[in-house]
């Protein structure tokens, strides 16, 4: 059947089970949206292209499902960059789809032109620009295959708007045939013997937990290898949820802003077992210092993040809940008895803490919040003090529950990415985990979630600064508060939420904290809580800069 | 340290730019880069000169593999290949030089392509040594332009680079 450009878009999305796009119409997407309009695919409106490209890669990772979101050409597709670059840097499958100026005008600056696909071609997988309609079903079927196979990430699909409404057959493709793009999935049985063997004869193991766990759904392998042999586990930001945090082999994040328990383990270990992370800045700190005894297992489908930065002595490129499976099967238990004495010891010498008096305290509000939804909510976060605050005192017990900016670090990004959570799963509870900067940078959402009916709660730690550049200022620039005191400007959050039919809860005392929590949760409808919390508050233990993970600062002591 | 790599790439626009921008963002050195298409119309080949110690080169070859357009990437290792390039060279010469300008290019084996009164200008191909050796000779009587195609490579070995799945030699 013949059919135009767009129908066939359309066909191709049904065809790939997508059900719903993030997404804002424009003059070079018409005939697209023209064919949306009576499409059984739901569309999401949100008031910014950002807030689209941040909901659709909310929507992936709380669900696993490829996030699409849809721009028109120019500063549409300009607009998604910063949400195309956040999915890129924590693997998230994402398509994103934009409309072109008519391909004889490509290359004329005309009127919202923009080479999109030159722009994001660092921030891609992979993207296409669609000169043929002939080749739009094969072109959409290849980047929803490249999207969300191998390491995830986002790829753009550019469209004029004159391909759009051209007319050919449609048939769309059963199978890719990509010549140069062949993901590694099964593990080399070699490298899964060796590393066997170095877990069972090593004497301080670690796991060393990250994103990658969660996108190839491997944390029941997490778990029983770590329960089998009894070897303690700390993730990353974006590994927070792939082990539970509540069992007592669970260290809680490592890094700049991890605890001393996992910081002092990983360094002190022999062997460390890396699942899909990729040992970032943020984690080893000083590399040069980075656990100098070590031996390391890395476990990852990106050959290139295999010694990209660490030194790996074994590497297994693949799936890593293929190879986890099958290490679980090869391995024996190693004696860890002494080791895990010494990592308990850690844990009860260098808890995390904070100053738990008659103040409002962000830790708390995080451990209320924890306490109220059981840990079972949906957090995302904004970046900063918030974020770090939210991975150290919410207790993450279940894989994709915690959606963060971890690699960019977007500010603006929690709040649209709590609406696309919420559209993936409308049963979960979501709370977004906010700033008063970073809620500021997309609070146009706030007639996405209201108009939608997503009951998509805000918790925002009101400190009247940008906290965490703020904390460095204090710390490293002699308290000189360059620019990151909001004070005086500040809305008021309560008269905004309202102002879009969303609900709004000031607290100022202790006392209030858990009732407004309480409130926000039985509340149908978008809340935001403006928590006005202690305003220098600072986020400890920190690793300073350049600095080796075992020398953290803390702020009690 | 330089190393020569080989790149299969799908002969599609759009694809130098993507690995020009892969070394720029990754803060990759090339110092040469020649591209032409293969027998296989559909498939180009880049031979890269690149700078680097074996730890940037390894990462190198992971970023080129994870481009989508890269079909095959090959590091070739001293000795067991074949590079060229071609050199033109503007050289100045006075009557008095001149003779010996031209000993100089004959010895080193390059070829007098144009010769004026002030200038002569001078084919050079071969490999890097030879390259060399010539602009060393000729840097006294003053360098005028030097235009380089960059650096072709090919393995001496009895197989044929070639793209998965099909035939590795012709027969």
């Amino acid at each position: 059947m013949k059919m135009t450009g767009a129908q066939i878009l359309i066909e191709s999305l049904k065809k790939e089970g997508v059900d719903v796009i993030f997404g804002y119409p424009g003059g070079q997407v018409l005939p697209i949206f023209d064919k949306l309009y009576d499409a059984p695919i739901k569309f999401i409106l949100t008031r910014h292209e950002q807030g689209a490209a941040h909901a659709a890669d909310g929507y992936a990772r709380a669900t696993g499902k490829t996030g699409v979101c849809l721009a028109t050409s120019g500063p549409g597709a300009t607009n998604l960059v910063t949400g195309i670059a956040t999915a890129y840097m924590d693997s998230v499958p994402m398509v994103a789809i934009t409309g072109q100026v008519k391909t004889h005008l490509i290359g004329n600056d005309a009127f919202q032109e923009a080479d999109i696909t030159g722009i994001t071609r660092p921030i891609t997988k992979h993207n296409y620009l669609v000169e043929d309609v002939n080749d739009l079903a094969r072109i959409i079927k290849e980047a929803f295959h490249i999207a969300s196979t191998g390491r995830p990430g986002p790829v753009l699909v550019d469209i004029p708007s004159d391909i759009q409404q051209k007319e050919t057959e449609f048939v769309y493709p059963d199978k890719v045939d990509i010549r140069g793009y062949n993901p590694t999935y099964e593990g080399h049985p070699g490298q899964i013997k060796r590393a066997a063997k170095a877990i069972t004869e090593s004497k301080r193991p670690i796991l060393y937990v990250g994103g990658g766990t969660i996108s190839s759904e491997a944390s029941e392998e997490v778990r029983e290898l770590a329960t089998k042999c009894e070897i303690p586990v700390t993730t990353t930001l974006l590994g927070l949820g792939a082990f539970p945090q509540d069992h007592p082999l669970s260290l809680g994040m490592l890094g700049m802003h991890g605890t001393a328990y996992a910081n002092h383990s990983i360094m002190e270990s022999d062997l460390i077992i890396a699942v899909g992370a990729r040992f970032d800045d943020r984690v080893t700190g000083k590399l040069d210092e980075f656990a100098p005894h070590a031996k390391v297992i890395h476990i990852d489908i990106d050959p290139a993040s295999v010694s990209k930065t660490v030194e790996v002595d074994i590497p297994i490129v693949g799936d890593a809940r293929a190879i986890l499976k099958q290490l679980n099967r090869a391995v024996k238990k190693p004696d860890t008895k002494d080791w895990l004495k010494k990592v308990e010891d850690w844990k009860k010498r260098h808890p995390l803490q904070y100053k738990d008096d008659d103040k409002v305290r962000p830790q708390y509000i995080l451990q209320e919040i924890c306490k109220a939804t059981r840990g079972e909510a949906i957090i995302t976060t904004e970046v900063g003090q918030n974020q770090m605050w939210a991975a150290q005192f919410y207790t993450f017990t279940m894989p994709r529950t915690m959606i963060s900016s971890g690699g960019l670090g977007t500010m603006g990004y929690g709040f649209p990415a709590a609406i696309g959570a919420q559209i993936g799963k409308p049963k979960s509870i979501v709370f977004d985990i906010a700033g008063d900067g970073s809620i500021q940078m997309n609070i146009q959402e706030l007639a996405t979630a209201v108009i939608n009916k997503l009951p998509v709660k805000v918790a925002i730690l009101n400190n009247c600064y940008l906290g965490m550049v703020r904390q460095w200022q204090e710390l490293f620039y002699k308290k000189r508060y360059s620019y990151t005191c909001l004070g005086g400007i500040t809305p008021d959050f309560v008269k905004l939420a309202e102002s879009y039919g969303a609900v709004g809860i000031r607290v100022t005392k202790k006392e209030e904290v858990r009732p407004a929590i309480d409130k926000a949760i039985s509340t149908d409808n978008c809340v935001f809580i403006d928590f006005h919390i202690e305003k220098e508050e600072n986020v400890f233990p920190m690793v300073p800069a350049g600095e080796a993970i075992n020398r953290m600062i803390d702020g009690l002591a | 340290m330089k190393h020569t790599i080989s790149v299969l790439v799908e002969n599609k626009f759009g694809v130098l730019a993507r690995i020009a921008g892969l070394f720029s963002a990754r803060g990759f050195n090339i110092s040469s880069l020649a591209v032409g298409e293969t027998e296989d119309p559909t498939v180009s080949r880049m031979t890269i000169v690149v700078k680097g110690d074996d730890k940037t080169l390894e990462q190198i070859k992971k970023q080129l593999n994870k481009l989508v357009d890269i079909i095959k990437v090959v590091d070739f290792k001293e000795g067991s290949f074949l590079d060229r390039e071609l050199m033109l060279i503007k050289v100045a010469v006075t009557p008095k030089t001149r003779k010996e300008v031209l000993e100089a290019v004959e010895s080193a084996g390059g070829r007098i392509e144009n010769a004026g009164s002030k200038s002569i200008s001078v084919e050079v191909m071969g490999d890097q040594t030879k390259m060399k050796a010539l602009l060393e000779l000729l840097r006294p009587f003053g360098i005028m332009e030097v235009v380089r195609t960059g650096r072709v490579a090919m393995s001496t070995d009895d197989k044929g680079l070639r793209v998965e799945g099909k035939p590795e030699v012709n027969e």
